[in-house]
């Protein structure tokens, strides 16, 4: 008999501690894959965050150091520039990312930092209880957003994607999304054509990825790829938010 | 006098306000006593759990490492807690949903049909009470018209005919073991 | 007045608006969460500002401006939150600003896990950030002490004009227990410390940086003697059978209650044992502790850590053998059992 689905080999043997119909675990699966395929799991290294994905490194079967909240990216500079012919990436949430790790996030992406940061939007944050999210949509209720969040006491989502696209150490910025067996397939070319990016030395790549977080957003796990797809998008629209594929070579060229 | 008691189930079968209305009760009654749930990581997984000690001194810790009694609502709670059960201590079932039993030989099992018991009175959400009602009677912690008072304080008054379905769903596990039983 | 049955966390939340707590800034950390959510939902409610900062540095630097601007002001979080804030707790210190800083400690160090645990003892006792400053350190052993110690800590802040801490821990914080409010003081805080713009008056200013070592020198020696004044005024402690004990047993928090219920236990096998529970960590009773050098022929130290309270023990009593420590670091809170049997051990 033909296998025609089985675990890629760079995911441990481990059953996940996420929630059911969570995000995290379908991208966890994409990585691994891309890992598998492109044969490059010896020399690639992930930084697992504060926060779900906290436990990361019991998933990935590759070298994991973890980063203490929001330094993601921090960390991600200092083993890739020790190591620059690793594939390193940074595995984050949209409080780890957007909030505590904005300044380094920031800034890692404007040295061009030549690593991979996976940006995990659901919203909220979800390994304390589901508080507001930088991220957090206008009028979605949270706890710590109980009548929904209001722009003139919370501020507004914040777009990172778009924002750090504009800076020039930025080469190519994605966002995607798991709801869907054609949006995952997406991911997964993405996640390829980052790490593609990243070893032929172009600079930072960081794909953001809309991911449900069913048990926080009290929702059924179909409920949520829905709100993704109807309300999350409307917000945060998919595609390609910067790419600019010649980026190295026409920096050795001059 | 301390007793711990520990409730554990999955999330959404109301172990939390098990635990919480027996202490509100016990608090009433002019007992200490302490009320700690499972917190964070734990609760991953969507498991839940709450112990309550109530004692007529100052308790110590609210922690129970025995507790004299387990009140288990779900299969993977009985194989996580039968073993911390107080030697000589009781464990309740909730038998609707749980086909297994302790393997614990020194400890009494009390079998409380108690979802099915909800399910015939209309509302499967109030097998947690039913479950209540038979605890107060075989555990003599706390009066019945305590524990309802304390359960129509936590209800709150806009909620009158959730207190009436509750009222009967306690009488029901109450009635379950007759004195003596 | 009735009883009610609240959570720790909640309870900081309900003491400080009663208080008259106006600002709170927090970043969601576990085994805390409640209080800012608690502070999200009510704080606003009773005309206060909440804001969920975007990390712990942002909130503490979010109080350290609200309380200049004159508001009673408080911030929140765990063990690894606070490490983050020591910035400005260190800044609040130096430009004497009054403000509450709760710390539900976590294991540690690192990330550590979100049991309850006292590892961070000697950062809240011993300054935590940079500089030569202190913290007065409350430690409260149950949910009714954390209502009445939250209240007080405002006022302490206000009279000294200095962070006040509150330090609890996981457990503290998530169990709930019955609570009585006492009903708060009036704040009285001049408002000649206030900065809300000069009107026709003379402009002022608050300053970290004092760049003259001279005049910096002076500064500290200021600070130095308002502390000074704190460690004669403001310990606070409890003792538990010690009428008669000749073994006295040191621990705080959680860690006391634990050794209570030793207590109780090792009395029942004839033990002459009591307890001295510091309420405030800094400062540090250390003439109560003294006071038992010459009745009691021996120590028992015990913490949620590997021993760091026990260095103001040997302080105050001079290290000697009589002192002994028990500790369970990491995030493992002991049955009393456990520790009565370590009681038995040393009587
Ligand atoms: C300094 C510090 N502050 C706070 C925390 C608590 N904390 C752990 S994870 C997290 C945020 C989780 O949210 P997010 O990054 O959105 O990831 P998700 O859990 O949703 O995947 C927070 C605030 C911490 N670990 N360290
Ligand atoms: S809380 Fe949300 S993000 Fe975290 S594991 Fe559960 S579903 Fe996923």
């Amino acid at each position: 008999m033909k296998q025609v689905f089985t675990r890629p080999k760079s995911l441990k043997q481990a059953v996940f501690h996420y929630c059911p119909g969570c995000g995290h675990s379908i991208v966890h699966r994409l990585i691994c894959e891309v890992i598998d395929e492109m044969g490059i799991r010896g020399k690639t290294m992930g930084v697992p965050p504060a926060g779900c994905a906290v436990l990361a490194y019991n998933y990935f079967d590759v070298d994991m150091l973890e980063a203490p909240h929001g330094r993601g990216c921090a960390v991600a500079t200092g083993l890739k520039r020790v190591l620059p012919d690793r594939v390193i990436f940074s595995y984050q949430g949209d409080g780890d990312l957007a909030a505590i790790g904005t300044a380094e996030t920031f800034h890692a992406a404007n040295r061009g930092e030549n690593i991979t940061v996976f940006f995990i939007n659901n919203a909220v944050y979800g390994m304390t209880g589901g508080q507001m999210a930088p991220t957090t949509l206008l009028g979605q209720s949270t706890t710590t957003s109980p009548p929904g969040r209001n722009a003139l006491l919370d501020g507004h989502p914040v777009k990172m994607s778009e924002i750090l696209s504009h800076l020039d150490g930025t080469v190519y910025i994605e966002r995607c999304a798991v709801n869907s067996p054609a949006r995952i397939l997406q991911t997964k070319r993405a996640i390829r054509k980052s790490f593609t990016y990243q070893i032929e030395g172009r600079g930072f790549t960081l794909l953001e990825v809309l991911s449900h977080c069913p048990t926080n957003w009290k929702m059924t796990p179909v409920e949520s790829c829905k709100w993704v797809e109807e309300t999350m998008t409307r917000h945060y629209p998919l595609g390609v938010i910067k790419d600019i594929p010649g980026a190295e070579k026409e920096k050795k060229d001059k | 006098m301390l007793i711990k008691s520990l409730f554990a189930g999955f999330g959404g079968q109301g172990v939390l306000m098990m635990g919480y209305s027996l202490a509100h009760a016990a608090m009433n009654e002019g007992y200490h006593t302490t009320y700690l749930p499972a917190y964070g990581a734990e609760v991953r997984g969507g498991t839940a759990n709450c112990t309550v000690a109530i004692s007529d001194e100052e308790i110590a810790s609210p922690v129970a490492s025995a507790p004299d009694y387990l009140v288990i609502m779900n299969t993977p709670s009985l194989y996580t807690f039968q073993n911390r059960a107080a030697q000589g201590g009781t464990i309740f079932l909730n038998s609707s949903i749980i086909d297994a039993r302790p393997t614990r030989k020194e400890v009494g099992i009390l079998e409380i049909p108690a979802g099915e018991i909800a399910e015939k009175m209309g509302d499967p959400r109030v097998a947690n009470v039913v479950v209540l009602g038979a605890f107060i009677r075989k555990t003599g912690l706390i009066s019945p018209g305590g524990y309802l008072k304390s359960l129509r304080k936590i209800m709150g008054e806009r909620k009158k005919a959730i207190m009436e379905i509750n009222r009967k769903a306690f009488a029901a596990g109450f009635d379950l073991f007759p004195e003596g039983s | 007045m009735n009883k009610i049955l609240i959570q720790g966390n909640r309870v900081i939340g309900e003491a400080a608006i009663r208080a008259g707590c106006r600002f709170y800034a927090g970043y969601p950390i576990t085994p805390q969460n409640e209080l800012t959510e608690y502070m999200a939902d009510n704080l606003r409610k009773a005309g206060g500002t909440f804001i969920q900062g975007e990390s712990e540095i942002a909130s503490v630097n979010m109080i350290l401006g609200a309380s200049a601007a004159g508001a009673r002001v408080m911030t929140s979080s765990s063990s690894p939150g606070i490490s983050l804030k020591q910035e400005g707790i260190s800044s609040m210190a130096a430009d004497e600003l009054p403000g509450v800083i709760v710390n539900m400690m976590r294991g540690g160090p690192g990330l550590g896990n979100i049991s309850p645990s006292q590892g961070d003892y000697f950062q809240a006792t011993k300054g935590g950030g940079h500089g030569d400053y202190r913290v007065i350190v409350l430690a409260p052993a149950s949910v009714q002490e954390l209502a009445d110690l939250t209240m007080d800590a405002f006022d302490l802040a206000d009279e000294y004009r200095n962070p006040v801490m509150i330090l609890a821990d996981g457990m503290i914080g998530q169990m709930m227990e019955p609570v009585l409010f006492k009903t708060p003081k009036p704040r009285s805080y001049s408002e000649k410390f206030h900065l809300r713009g000069c009107g026709e008056g003379k402009s002022k200013f608050i300053r970290g940086l004092i760049l003259d070592p001279l005049h910096e020198e002076e500064h500290n020696w200021k600070l130095h003697r308002k502390y000074k004044t704190i460690i004669a005024r403001e310990p606070r402690h409890e003792t538990f059978r010690t009428e008669d004990a000749d073994f006295l047993v040191i621990a705080y928090g959680t860690a006391a209650r634990v050794a209570k219920g030793a207590i109780k236990r090792a009395r029942e096998s004839g033990i002459r044992v009591g307890l001295l529970r510091p309420i405030t960590l800094w400062p540090f009773p250390s003439d109560a502790v003294r006071s038992f050098a010459g009745k009691a022929s021996k120590f028992l130290v015990f913490e949620m850590s590997t021993g760091q309270m026990l260095e103001d023990v040997q302080l105050a009593l001079g290290n000697s053998e009589k002192i002994h420590f028990y500790g369970r670091p990491g995030g493992v809170v002991p049955a009393p059992v456990e520790v009565a049997k370590i009681i038995a051990q040393h009587a």
